[in-house]
């Protein structure tokens, strides 16, 4: 006589908790997987199913002012990328090495534009550039994404350094090295992982930003994500869908990579 | 089978964690009403596994679980005449002591005026009346143990399950504790069933233990039987100290058995012993270090003697522990009390001594 | 941690670049927009500095305060239905079995990680009359119709009419659970996981039944991941910009778009100022709130 039986706290093998995050599931993946899977239908309709195509991936591929946007969406994306990733490392290290006064309140307000809705944010910075008299473009959405990645970065390199044995650097002090070579012998290869965890965070958070970019952008500096914006106030056609899938695999694959970095990072103690 | 003074009947039980992992393995134990009964055994024996089969938080996977004569497959914990004592004790922190006392009571439509006076009963068992209305971060750890207990009794279970309770106490307070849970289980009457890994602890409270080992268990006896006639070499070894060789029966003469042990053979050819049935083929002999006798000079009047060198004396105040090697290669580990300030002082390494021990104190096991 | 003054070098060097670029960038246009707030519009939409209140006394108006409370009233709907739809989520997965756990995460995480705007613009497809939902109703209508007909009761269904599912307030509340689920789920199913699981096994060994442990048991000492899930999904739609003006009809506009309008077609600054203020303050307090519940004194993270 045999059976295995579900064990009273065992509620995730309950039926009808299943039933619950199958539902849920469902809920979440239905409308991406959906918007996804009609960019290869071959109807303009975008409702039954007609067969398998490319041609709507090609009519997104040859529309310029697509092109156009996306590249734009990858410049902003790198600079700020770039800039947001050494700044907010900086940050994250001032905030997991140093005691200083106000230190509360200081945290506060560096980690306040996660916090705060972007639309406050948005319309605050189109004030700024208003008032500073700068032209709203490129430099000015690359600013903005400056500004509200950093905290993000600075985050994830915290955490990262939370589980940094404090003692190895006291070990490296005692052997001998420099502040500057304990750092950059010790430290910094320690934290690498996390570095690209936060770049990869920001270059995501870039490229998906809709509402500041909309704010602080201007004429010839529409991005991707504005591009889309605008046609799909028109119409749900498959052209979007296809720059959409296109946008949703790009960001997916560069959210795989930071997993992997992370959990790997995670594994290995010593970076 | 089940006599009337069965409370719980374990038979047959297998328990496996998918397809390959044995936490119990085919255990039949019948404990008795009014009984302290101990699971003892090191950490991953399956004591705990079993005890949370009885508490019904896993179902066996083969045999069947009996609680007073009815059935438990099936049975719900909620609806099993069991409580327990968690090892975390799991008072609920949200509520007071005299909320989590009563919870049990509440879940269960007691009337709340028979709730009242049932909690407070309880609450006196444990001396924490005064308690009542605090909350748990506001207790020690030893006053948590006794909401727990309060918290499990006031729903006057047919037994009270306790897993590994005192573990987490510091040693003196397990001490006093474990006199008052002999006494408290005294007191109310009813069975006790507790997990430990400490055999101190099982051997001082339990009127019974059963010894646990890889999902199987190996003797089951009251305390005393188990200390001085364990039926295998787990047991002799895993309970208190032991001196263990491995021997050889050489024969049979005059309802004596004869056995030859490698390390004595160079001063000693056979150890001859009473008349043992364990005594076929390769056996284990043991002997515990107290039951060991040390003499400066040779005492002619023993017949199992040995002559050692002292490799090492560590010193313990009330007594020192010392160890010997003999000539043909035989380690003990022996006790000798220390009863005056200046005892023992010439006993250092590499002095030379004489050990013996009685033939009826030497234990044969088989292998 | 060591103190700033052993190494002031070092800390003026990591620490002032990125201060400085925030308090320039983020620091600074907030004080802009704080002075706005307080400032008048001019015939033409130009700012005229002044120090007066007319721009919070005009939010409070009431064409103006019925959005502000539609905004925190379709917040509220929001996180409670999210609650209902991702409390049993992370409830499932922090009782699952270890190998599925961080499977079941990823895939309560990875739709977060895909666009906003795309995740909005999908639901359009899903919900607008020609969209996948009238669709499979139809669908379904059309076979029961056939069913009927064929035992005997032709018009017994009707005519199929499509529900009007899109550009209102029910498409906004939809879009708004959709975007902030893991954003519940997640901090809820970190306090689940971290619970003493003997809590609830004290409480079925006790006599209660799962419903009763539930209740009494679970969501109280998971009361912490609760609140922070729930204030964080509220803060989140109450300031939300994009689902409803994606999703929402005419009557779904809330502050973020009242405020979005001030900076576009309206060229009424210090007014949008005043209530971007407005829902900052809101912001503020409910994270307070959330940080007192969770009895961390360091800043509103």
């Amino acid at each position: 006589m045999s059976r295995d039986r579900v064990n009273p706290l065992d509620y995730s093998r309950k039926t009808w908790m299943r039933l619950c995050m199958g539902f849920t599931f469902v809920f979440l993946y239905f409308p991406i997987v959906s918007l996804i899977a009609f960019s290869f239908n071959d109807s303009k309709r975008n409702i039954t199913w007609q067969g398998f195509t490319l041609y709507y991936y090609e009519k997104a591929f040859a529309n310029a002012q697509l092109h156009e946007a996306f590249l734009n969406s990858l410049i902003i994306a790198a600079t700020s990328t770039t800039v947001s990733t050494i700044l907010g490392a900086m940050l994250g290290l001032s905030l997991y090495r140093f005691r200083f006064p106000a230190q509360g309140p200081y945290e506060g307000m560096v980690h306040l534009p996660i916090v705060i809705p972007e639309i406050c944010m948005a319309v605050a910075m189109v004030a700024f550039f208003a008032t500073v008299n700068m032209p709203l473009g490129l430099a000015t959405i690359t600013v903005s994404h400056i500004a509200f990645s950093i905290p993000f970065v600075a985050v994830v390199i915290r955490a990262r350094m939370a589980g940094f044995d404090h003692a190895l650097e006291e070990a490296s002090y005692d052997l001998g090295a420099s502040q500057w070579q304990t750092f950059w012998n010790i430290t910094f290869p320690y934290m690498k992982p996390g570095l690209l965890a936060g770049a990869l965070l920001a270059f995501t958070l870039s490229l998906d930003d809709f509402v500041i970019t909309f704010f602080t952008s201007g004429p010839g500096s529409t991005t991707f994500p504005i591009k889309i914006y605008s046609m799909v106030r028109f119409s749900v056609t498959p052209e979007v869908n296809a720059a959409s899938t296109v946008l949703i695999v790009l960001t997916l694959a560069l959210t795989m990579v930071a997993l992997f970095v992370q959990s790997r990072s995670q594994g290995n103690q010593h970076g | 089978m089940v006599d009337n003074n069965t409370i719980i009947s374990i038979r047959d039980v297998v328990k496996r964690f998918g397809s390959t992992v044995v936490a119990v393995n085919d255990v039949s134990l019948e404990i008795k009403q009014g009984e302290f009964f101990a699971l003892l055994g090191p950490s991953g024996c399956g004591k705990t596994t079993l005890l949370r089969m009885l508490a019904g938080f896993e179902s066996p996977t083969e045999g069947q679980i009996l609680i007073d004569g009815e059935h438990m497959e099936g049975v719900e914990p909620n609806k099993r005449p069991v409580n327990m004592v968690f090892q975390s004790y799991a008072v609920f922190p949200h509520m007071t002591v005299h909320q989590n006392v009563a919870y049990g009571l509440k879940v269960t439509g007691t009337p709340k005026s028979e709730i009242d006076d049932r909690v407070r009963e309880s609450l006196s068992l444990v001396q924490l009346e005064a308690m009542a209305a605090r909350k748990p971060d506001q207790l020690s750890g030893g006053q948590r143990q006794r909401v727990a207990l309060a918290r499990a009794l006031v729903k006057k279970p047919k037994v009270l399950l306790l897993d590994e309770p005192l573990s987490a106490l510091d040693a003196k307070l397990r001490e006093q504790m474990q006199i008052e849970l002999v006494h408290l289980q005294k007191s109310v009457g009813i069975t006790f069933v507790i997990v430990t890994h400490d055999q101190n602890e099982a051997l001082s409270m339990a009127d019974r233990i059963a010894v646990m080992e890889q999902g199987d268990v190996l003797q089951v006896a009251p305390p005393s039987e188990l200390y001085e006639y364990p039926n295998c070499r787990f047991v002799a070894d895993f309970i208190g100290k032991m001196n263990l060789f491995d021997g050889t029966v050489a024969g049979i003469k005059d309802g004596k058995v004869l056995i030859r042990v490698d390390e004595f053979a160079d001063q000693l050819s056979n150890l001859v012993l009473p008349h043992n049935e364990h005594a076929k083929g390769e056996v284990g002999i043991a002997v515990r270090p107290e039951k060991i006798r040390l003499d400066e000079n040779e005492p002619e009047d023993q017949q199992v003697r040995l002559k050692v060198k002292v490799t090492e004396v560590v010193y313990y105040g009330d007594e020192s522990h010392l160890f010997l090697e003999s000539t043909g290669g035989a380690r003990f580990a022996a006790n000798l009390k220390n009863e005056a300030r200046d005892t023992h002082a010439e006993i250092v390494s590499g002095k030379e001594l004489w050990v013996s021990w009685r033939p009826e104190d030497t234990l044969v096991l088989s292998s | 941690m060591e103190n700033w003054r052993n190494n002031r070098l070092v800390f003026a060097v990591l620490a002032l670049p990125p201060t400085a670029w925030l308090v320039i960038f983020f620091t600074v246009p907030l004080l802009i927009m704080w002075v706005y707030s307080f400032a008048e519009r001019g015939p033409q939409g130009q700012i005229n500095l002044a120090i007066n209140l007319a721009n919070y006394a005009r939010a409070v108006e009431w064409i103006h305060l019925g959005i502000i409370w539609k905004s925190i009233w379709v917040a509220a709907i929001t996180t409670l239905i999210t609650f209902a739809v991702g409390f049993p989520l992370a409830m499932g997965i922090a009782f699952a079995p270890a190998r599925w756990k961080n499977v079941l995460l990823l895939l309560v995480i990875l739709p977060f990680w895909t666009n906003l705007l795309i995740r909005t613009y999908a639901w359009i497809a899903v919900l607008r009359t020609r969209g996948f939902l009238n669709f499979g109703l139809e669908w379904v209508h059309d076979k029961l119709s056939t069913l009927f007909a064929s035992i005997g009761f032709p018009e017994l269904m009707g005519e199929f009419e499509a529900l009007e599912l899109l550009y209102n307030q029910k498409a906004v509340v939809i879009g708004l659970v959709y975007v902030y689920l893991p954003f519940l789920v997640l901090p809820i199913y970190a306090t689940i996981e971290k619970l003493d699981k003997s809590y609830l096994e004290a409480s079925l060994d006790l006599g209660a039944g799962h419903w009763r442990t539930l209740f009494s048991v679970t969501m109280p000492l998971a009361l912490p991941g609760i609140a922070s899930g729930c204030l964080l999904a509220f803060i989140l739609s109450m300031g939300t910009f994009l689902t409803p003006a994606l999703l929402g009809g005419t009557d779904s506009e809330m502050i973020g778009n009242l405020i979005a309008r001030q900076f576009s077609s309206s060229r009424d600054w210090p007014f949008g100022s005043a209530l971007s203020f407005l829902l900052l303050y809101l912001t503020f307090i409910i994270l307070w709130v959330r940080a007192s519940l969770a009895g961390r004194k360091d800043g509103p993270i």
